[in-house]
């Protein structure tokens, strides 16, 4: 789900980096310098698992985005966090691009966001795997489809024409919601067994920053 | 896959100074983006194209890159002309294909081929560690730039073991398909893999506090500019001054 160089005219590129651009700084604001290295090796695993897993459905397969897990994990250091993997992505890959940044920043991060506000605090208050499972898979569905919304809002702001592609591609992306909301939901009900603690890092961002 | 996949070689544009490389490389890009201008666009793609020729960047590499770009705007070819208001170009069983569609399309195409190509040869020629060291002195926020030379840094290491996990599976007989074993089984891989990411940042925040970190990595070895650079720093403004001129006059138009 990426806006690609060249489909964005100027006036949306700059909107969508200037919209970017306060999550950002507010990720790196609470971003405590001892959580740099644990902020930073779970975007590794973010990223590698976005490039590297395929989830096969029927004769084909779909990569996780994993926005709602990245929102559950780090809260608001996501948006940075976005910004790195989408740089890197058009880096190594060329998916994306570089004047799309800002705009494909703030449509990935901003429904992590979403995610960490309405499911974090339920994780974490989440006793056993069953209850893990149905927030995460909640976390990681709608943070997906508010993310496709967001590519397809940006898709029609940068030509009407392009509409016809946004809504195309709606019915195909619900599908796979779905496969993301249940992989979303077996990776939280796996960590909530293994290592509650690790959906406690936003937290402890938002306590430090109070002091 | 290595994560320090980048165009290594050792070409006049491999050492110039990354600084100006990102710059000019971002300037680049907007003003592509910028430009309506066919004329623009067409040159900017023949500097693209003449930049990545100079970098000597492995053809088949390259072709690869351009693949994926191009499945996205033939996508755009198939679908824009069909539904752009405007004068019909031809019709194909009643669809009717207007010229402004085409035209929008071949556009967007140039844009986006100019763009990759100007990316790779300058962006791309740079060992994504010297990026990070070069956004330091760009005064890009040290957190930020911190995040990005760990994540980068550790890329490498979290890959290994996602292959060493992911041959565990194999071994026992794992084979992915459209079941729910198999989902399962790939979160769980994640899971381990987020798991032992943050166990080894506590390891390595450990042995980092052991000698002394302060939050701020020392740069030793400060980049030069150069002769060289500050030609190529005067001759791409020279370009750019030019192709922004004529995207805002509108001097230069093919069609």
């Amino acid at each position: 789900m990426h806006i690609s160089d060249g489909v964005a005219p100027i006036p949306i590129a700059v909107a969508g980096a200037l919209a970017a651009l306060p999550g950002i700084a507010a990720g790196l604001k609470v971003l405590k310098e001892e959580q740099i290295p644990a902020a930073a090796l779970m975007s590794a695993v973010l990223f590698l698992s976005t490039l590297v897993i395929r989830l096969p459905v029927g004769p084909s397969s779909v990569h996780p985005l994993l926005g709602g897990l990245a929102g559950l994990l780090l809260g608001w250091v996501s948006m940075p966090v976005f910004l790195i993997s989408l740089f890197l992505q058009a880096l190594l890959f060329q998916f994306g691009g570089i004047t799309t940044l800002g705009i494909n920043t703030f449509v990935m991060g901003m429904p992590a966001v979403m995610a960490y506000y309405l499911f974090n605090g339920r994780m974490n208050k989440a006793r056993g795997s069953g209850r893990a499972f149905y927030w995460g898979a909640a976390a990681g569905m709608s943070a997906y489809l508010v993310s496709f919304f967001f590519w397809a809002g940006s898709l029609i702001l940068c030509g009407k024409q392009l509409a016809a592609i946004a809504a195309i591609a709606f019915i195909p992306n619900l599908f796979v919601a779905a496969i993301e909301g249940i992989f979303t939901g077996f990776i939280c009900s796996f960590l909530v067994r293994v290592y509650p603690a690790i959906f406690r890092m936003p937290v402890s961002d938002r306590e430090g920053d109070g002091r | 896959m290595s994560c320090t996949t980048f165009f290594s070689g050792d070409t006049f544009i491999h050492r110039l100074d990354p600084r100006p490389k990102i710059l000019v490389t971002l300037a680049f890009s907007l003003v592509v983006a910028l430009s309506t201008n066919s004329g623009v666009l067409c040159a900017g793609l023949a500097a693209g194209i003449a930049l990545s020729a100079m970098a000597r960047i492995p053809s088949a590499a390259l072709r690869k890159r351009l693949l994926r770009v191009n499945i996205f705007t033939a996508v755009l070819f198939i679908m824009v002309p069909a539904t752009f208001p405007g004068k019909t170009a031809f019709t194909v069983i009643s669809v009717q294909f207007s010229m402004e569609g085409i035209l929008w399309s071949v556009s967007v195409t140039l844009k986006a081929n100019a763009i990759v190509l100007v990316f790779a040869a300058l962006v791309g020629t740079t060992d994504p560690f010297t990026l990070g060291h070069a956004f330091h002195h760009l005064r890009v926020p040290g957190k930020l730039t911190q995040l990005f030379l760990f994540t980068l840094r550790y890329l490498d290491v979290l890959h290994h073991e996602y292959v060493t996990l992911m041959r565990a599976m194999k071994a026992r007989s794992f084979k992915p398909s459209m079941r729910l074993h198999t989902y399962r089984s790939f979160a769980w891989l994640t899971g381990m893999l987020l798991v032992r990411s943050l166990e080894r940042s506590e390891r390595i925040l450990e042995a980092m506090k052991c000698r002394g970190f302060r939050g701020e990595f020392h740069v030793v070895r400060h980049f030069r500019f150069s002769t060289a650079d500050a030609v190529f720093s005067a001759a791409s403004f020279i370009v750019l001054a030019a192709l922004l001129s004529c995207a805002l006059t509108g001097a230069g138009r093919l069609w």
